[in-house]
C-alpha cells in the first residue's frame, strides 16, 4: 500500500523523495558516491524543467542543455567579469534563462512536431558555439573556472555539502513541479497535450501556456547549469551541447514522461550508468547506446509508469 | 566575384552532401514516419569504412563497394532489430531509438576503427581547376555527379520499377498499400537499405575533401535533419534544395560573416526560414487535420 501511494499521490512522491536523500549518505561508501548522488540531484533538477515542457505540455525540446549552459555561464562570468556575488549571479542566470526562453519560445513555440524538434535544437547549438566562440568572456572551447559559492560568510565545499545544497533544491524544484502539475495551469498543459485545438475549444490561452511550460521549464535548467558549475568549479562550452539535450530528454522519456518520480529515476539512470560504464573504457559509448535502445524498444512508456502499473496491480 | 564564385562552389559541393544525407532521412520518414538520426553514421561507415578496407590493401573500388554493402546491412539491421519491434511506439521514442542507435554505431566505430581523422587519395588529383577566377577541386566535381547520379538513379527506381512504386504507394498509405499486396515490412527495411547505401556512398565521395572520423555522423545527421526540414519533412526536392541552401548559407555565412559562426549563420536561416513557412519552403501550407 505504501508502494502504491508513493507512485500516485503529490505527498507519496516527495516522502519517497525525502527518504532516498536521507538514506544516501548513510549508505555511500565515500564521497564519490556522494559527489555522483548530487549530480543525480543536478540533472534530475534539469530533467524536472524538461518533464513540464515535454511531459506536462508535450512540446519537444532537443536544446534543452542550451539553458543548463546559460546558468552555468552567469555564475562564472558573474563573479568573475562583473564582480557579481555568485548567488546573484545565479538569480540573474535564471532570470536570464525565462527571458530567453520567453523571447525564443514566442516565436518558435508555433511550430510543431519535428519542426519545433529542429528549432530547438537550433537554439541549443547556437548557445554551445556562442559559449565556444567568444573566448574573451567565456574562455572558449577549454572552458573557464567557477568561483566557489558562499553563503552569508559561509563557505560550500564538501561533498556532502554540495549533496544536501542539491539535494534541497531538487526537492523545492520537485515540490513546484507537483504543485504545478496540480494546479489549473498544469491541468490546461495536460488538455493541450492531448489535443491543442480540444483545449482551446475549452477555453485553454494554449499559446500562453505552452510559453509558461517553456519559460518554467529553462528557469529549472538554469539553476541546474548553475549548480552543476558551481560544484564542479570547472565549465565548459559542452555543457550546452547537444548530446546534453539527448541526455536530459533521454532522462524524461527513460524515467516515464510526465512524472516528477520519472525524472528523477530518469536522471538516476543516466547519471550513474556512465560512472559504472568507465571501468569498461572504450566500449562505454557503445554500451550507453545500445541500453537507450534497449530501455526505448523494451520500456516505451519508462521505467515507472511501467513499475507503477506492476505495482498497482500486485496492490489491487 | 571570384571570391562570391569561390563560396558558391565550397558551398555546393557541401550542400550536395547534406542533399544525400537529407535524401536519405526524407526516404526513410515517407516509408515509415521515422526520424532516423542514424542516417549521419552511415556516411561515416562509408568513409571510415573505404579508408579501413583499403589501408589493408584492397582496391579503391572494391573497398568503396564493400563499405557501402556494410553500411546497407547496418541499416537492414537497425530495420530489422531496433524499429520494428518498436512500430508502435511514440515519434519521440522512435527518435530516441535511432539517437541511441547512433550512440551506439559510434561506439562500435570507435572500437572497431580509432579515434583519429581519416582521408582517402582524391579520385582524379588534387590540381584545382580554374574557373572564371575561382578555383574548384576535382573531387567536388566527383561528389557533384555522383550526387547527381544517386538523385537520377534514385528517381528512375521509385518511377519506372514496381518496387520502387511500392515504395510510393507505401509513402503515401501504408493501409492502402498492404490491402493492394504490398508487403509494406519488406518496403520499410527497403527504405532503410537505401538510404543507408546513399549516405555511405556521401560519405565515400566525401571523404577527400573534408576527412572522416568515428563520430563525424552527428554533425551530417544534424545538417542533414535541418535540409529536409528547411525543404519541408517528406518532399524530395525539398531535400535537395534545403541541402544545397544549408551548404551555402554555410559558405556564405563563414566567408562573410565569421567561420566560427558559420553553423548558427545556418540555424538562424533554418529559423526565419521556419516562422515565415512552419512546414518548410516546399511543405505547403499548414493545415491541421482534427
Amino acid at each position: 500500500m505504501m508502494l502504491a501511494a508513493a507512485f500516485t499521490s503529490r505527498r507519496g512522491t516527495l516522502l519517497l523523495l525525502v527518504a532516498v536523500m536521507l538514506l544516501v549518505p548513510l549508505v555511500a561508501p565515500s564521497s564519490f558516491y556522494l559527489r555522483v548522488a548530487a549530480l543525480v540531484w543536478i540533472f534530475a533538477l534539469a530533467a524536472l524543467g524538461l518533464t513540464i515542457v515535454m511531459g506536462y505540455a508535450g512540446q519537444v525540446s532537443l536544446g534543452h542543455a542550451g539553458f543548463l549552459g546559460i546558468g552555468a555561464y552567469a555564475v562564472a562570468i558573474g563573479p568573475r567579469h562583473l564582480a557579481l556575488d555568485p548567488l546573484l549571479s545565479l538569480a540573474l542566470g535564471a532570470l536570464l534563462c525565462g527571458l530567453v526562453a520567453y523571447l525564443v519560445g514566442k516565436p518558435i513555440l508555433k511550430l510543431k512536431g519535428y519542426y519545433l524538434a529542429i528549432a530547438t535544437l537550433g537554439f541549443g547549438l547556437i548557445v554551445a558555439l556562442v559559449l565556444a566562440s567568444e573566448s574573451a568572456v567565456t574562455g572558449g572551447p577549454d572552458g573557464m573556472p567557477v568561483a566557489r559559492l558562499s553563503l552569508f560568510g559561509w563557505r560550500v565545499t564538501g561533498a556532502l555539502t554540495w549533496y544536501w545544497v542539491t539535494a534541497g533544491a531538487l526537492l523545492l524544484g520537485a515540490l513546484l513541479a507537483l504543485n504545478v502539475e496540480a494546479s489549473p495551469t498544469g491541468r490546461a498543459l495536460r488538455a493541450l497535450h492531448d489535443s491543442e485545438i480540444a483545449a482551446a475549444g475549452a477555453g485553454v490561452d494554449v499559446a500562453s501556456k505552452k510559453l509558461a511550460a517553456f519559460v518554467i521549464g529553462a528557469v529549472y535548467a538554469g539553476i541546474a547549469g548553475a549548480l552543476l558549475a558551481l560544484m564542479n568549479g570547472l565549465i565548459t562550452p559542452e555543457t550546452a551541447g547537444f548530446m546534453h539535450s539527448i541526455e536530459l530528454v533521454a532522462m524524461v522519456i527513460i524515467g516515464g514522461l510526465g512524472s516528477v518520480t520519472g525524472a528523477v529515476v530518469g536522471a538516476a539512470f543516466l547519471v550513474v550508468l556512465p560512472q559504472a560504464l568507465t571501468s569498461l573504457q572504450e566500449y562505454e559509448q557503445a554500451v550507453l547506446g545500445l541500453l537507450i535502445m534497449v530501455f526505448m524498444i523494451f520500456l516505451p512508456s519508462g521505467i515507472v509508469p511501467t513499475l507503477r502499473r506492476l505495482v498497482l496491480e500486485r496492490a489491487s | 566575384m571570384a571570391e562570391f564564385l569561390q563560396l558558391v562552389f565550397s558551398g555546393l559541393t557541401v550542400g550536395v552532401v547534406y542533399a544525400l544525407v537529407a535524401m536519405g532521412f526524407t526516404l526513410v520518414y515517407n516509408a515509415s514516419d521515422v526520424i532516423n538520426f542514424a542516417q549521419g553514421d552511415f556516411v561515416m561507415i562509408g568513409g571510415m569504412g573505404t579508408v579501413f578496407l583499403a589501408s589493408a590493401g584492397i582496391a579503391l573500388p572494391l573497398a568503396a563497394l564493400i563499405a557501402v554493402l556494410a553500411a546497407v546491412v547496418v541499416g537492414l539491421l537497425l530495420h530489422r532489430l531496433a524499429i520494428e519491434p518498436a512500430r508502435r511506439a511514440t515519434p519521440v521514442t522512435l527518435i530516441m531509438i535511432t539517437i541511441g542507435a547512433s550512440i551506439f554505431i559510434k561506439g562500435v566505430a570507435l572500437i572497431a576503427f580509432d579515434k583519429q581523422f581519416h582521408s582517402l587519395p582524391a579520385f582524379s588529383g588534387s590540381d584545382p581547376i580554374a574557373v572564371a577566377g575561382a578555383t574548384i577541386l576535382p573531387q567536388s566535381l566527383w561528389v557533384a555527379s555522383g550526387a547527381l547520379a544517386l538523385f537520377a538513379g534514385l528517381s528512375l527506381f521509385l518511377k519506372k520499377t514496381l518496387l520502387g512504386k511500392a515504395l510510393l504507394a507505401t509513402a503515401a498509405n501504408r493501409l492502402a498499400a498492404r490491402l493492394v499486396g504490398i508487403n509494406v515490412a519488406a518496403i520499410l527495411a527497403l527504405a532503410f537499405g537505401v538510404s543507408a547505401a546513399i549516405g555511405a556512398v556521401a560519405g565515400i565521395l566525401v571523404t577527400p575533401i573534408t576527412l572522416t572520423r568515428y563520430d563525424v555522423g552527428t554533425l551530417f545527421a544534424l545538417k542533414g535533419f535541418a535540409a529536409a526540414m528547411v525543404g519541408g519533412m517528406g518532399h524530395p526536392f525539398g531535400a535537395i534544395a534545403g541541402g544545397l541552401a544549408i551548404g551555402l548559407l554555410e559558405a556564405f555565412g563563414a566567408g562573410y560573416v565569421s567561420s566560427t559562426y558559420k553553423d548558427a549563420v545556418a540555424f538562424l536561416a533554418i529559423l526565419l526560414v521556419l516562422f515565415v513557412m512552419p512546414r518548410g519552403l516546399f511543405g505547403g501550407r499548414s493545415v491541421e487535420r482534427v
